[in-house]
């Protein structure tokens, strides 16, 4: 883009609005506290001050979905907290995203075969985003799952792609 | 007061409704019959030589094999006149009440001890023993709109709940305790 360059005034900066739009939502994800079991001890551990998470700009926990981006759901999900999942990840404003916490959110874990109330994966709820394996996982996985949404989020596009395109010619 | 004594008392005040007496191992309780159990309950509270105060579990099993399933009360005398440091002499008994598989029923005695409440509405959540004369016989863990009693041993999975499907295996796993 050297065509576009120095013909502002100074102060100013040139870059595209993916890029713009992207690292303002990866660089402040706000985690929704929805800690189920075990594995929300671990995530408390990574909001506390030995793992700060809050170094990835993801440390604002907050107690309502409509102020969150992020739900980790860390913790087994039963059938009967299943449905209030659905609701609180219907209530958060897009963009959204789920991180699947530990083995239970993942598929079941140890209740997959003999558990009679464990949903077998968060997935068959909600979409997930990004699945970190482990009974519990080390804060050091969440910190990794972390930076691997951020990853997601950079690769993401206001972009319409072909398919997008047609359908909605489609629907016109 | 040593179990026997307890069964003593209590075969003498209730004779045949007191079953049986099955006083070896660990775990000493006495066989009541179902139907007789409300007022053998409030004797164990309030005779003045027993005054069980304290209810300290409810335990739900199933005897399959029998057709039957069982009930075990934990009950406990604490001494409330003395001070809780001085306490040293407490009892300990246990009930045990077995009913038909097939139509469980126990009187509640929820009123008798409050911590009954919650355990019967857990033993009617996960077994099915109905308790007549239970303030709120509600299922406590599982949804309002669950199918069965999941911890009975010939307890079925389902195989979805509101669409979600409940395995992702099913040839594999033949969801089955």
């Amino acid at each position: 883009m050297s065509w576009i360059e120095n013909r502002f005034e100074e102060g100013l900066i040139v870059t595209s609005l993916d890029w713009a739009i992207n690292w303002g939502r990866c660089s402040s994800i706000w985690p929704m506290t929805f800690g189920l079991a075990c594995c929300a001890i671990e995530m408390m551990a990574v909001g506390a001050s030995r793992f700060d998470i809050d170094r990835f700009g993801a440390g604002a926990f907050r107690a309502s979905p409509r102020q969150s981006d992020l739900m980790i759901v860390a913790g087994t999900v039963t059938y009967k907290m299943a449905s209030r999942l659905k609701r609180l990840y219907n209530q958060m404003p897009e963009p959204k995203y789920v991180m699947a916490m530990g083995a239970c959110t993942v598929g079941g874990g140890p209740y997959f075969k003999h558990g009679y109330h464990v949903v077998k994966g968060v997935d068959l709820v909600v979409p997930v985003d990004i699945y970190i394996p482990g009974c519990p996982p080390r804060p050091e996985a969440l910190l990794e799952a972390l930076m691997r949404l951020q990853d997601k989020i950079r690769s993401q596009t206001r972009k319409k792609d072909v398919m997008t395109k047609a359908k909605e010619a489609a629907l016109v | 007061m040593t179990p026997e004594e307890v069964c003593q008392i209590l075969k003498s005040e209730f004779g045949e409704a007191i079953e049986d007496a099955l006083l070896e191992g660990a775990h000493p309780c006495a066989k009541v019959a179902a139907h007789r159990w409300g007022e053998v309950a409030t004797f164990l509270r309030d005779d003045s030589r027993l005054r069980f105060n304290l209810l300290r579990s409810i335990t739900a099993i199933d005897m399959l094999a029998d057709d039957k399933l069982a009930c075990v009360y934990d009950v406990m005398h604490i001494p409330t006149d003395a001070p809780a440091e001085l306490v040293t002499t407490t009892i300990i008994f246990a009930v045990r009440i077995e009913v038909d598989r097939n139509a469980p029923s126990i009187p509640s005695v929820a009123s008798l001890w409050p911590a009954a409440d919650w355990h019967e509405r857990e033993a009617f959540d996960m077994m099915g023993i109905d308790f007549p004369g239970h303030p709120d016989l509600r299922r406590i863990l599982c949804c309002d709109d669950w199918v069965g009693y999941p911890l009975r041993k010939d307890y079925d999975f389902p195989l979805e709940y509101h669409g979600i499907p409940a395995t992702t295996e099913f040839e594999l796993t033949n969801p089955r305790h």
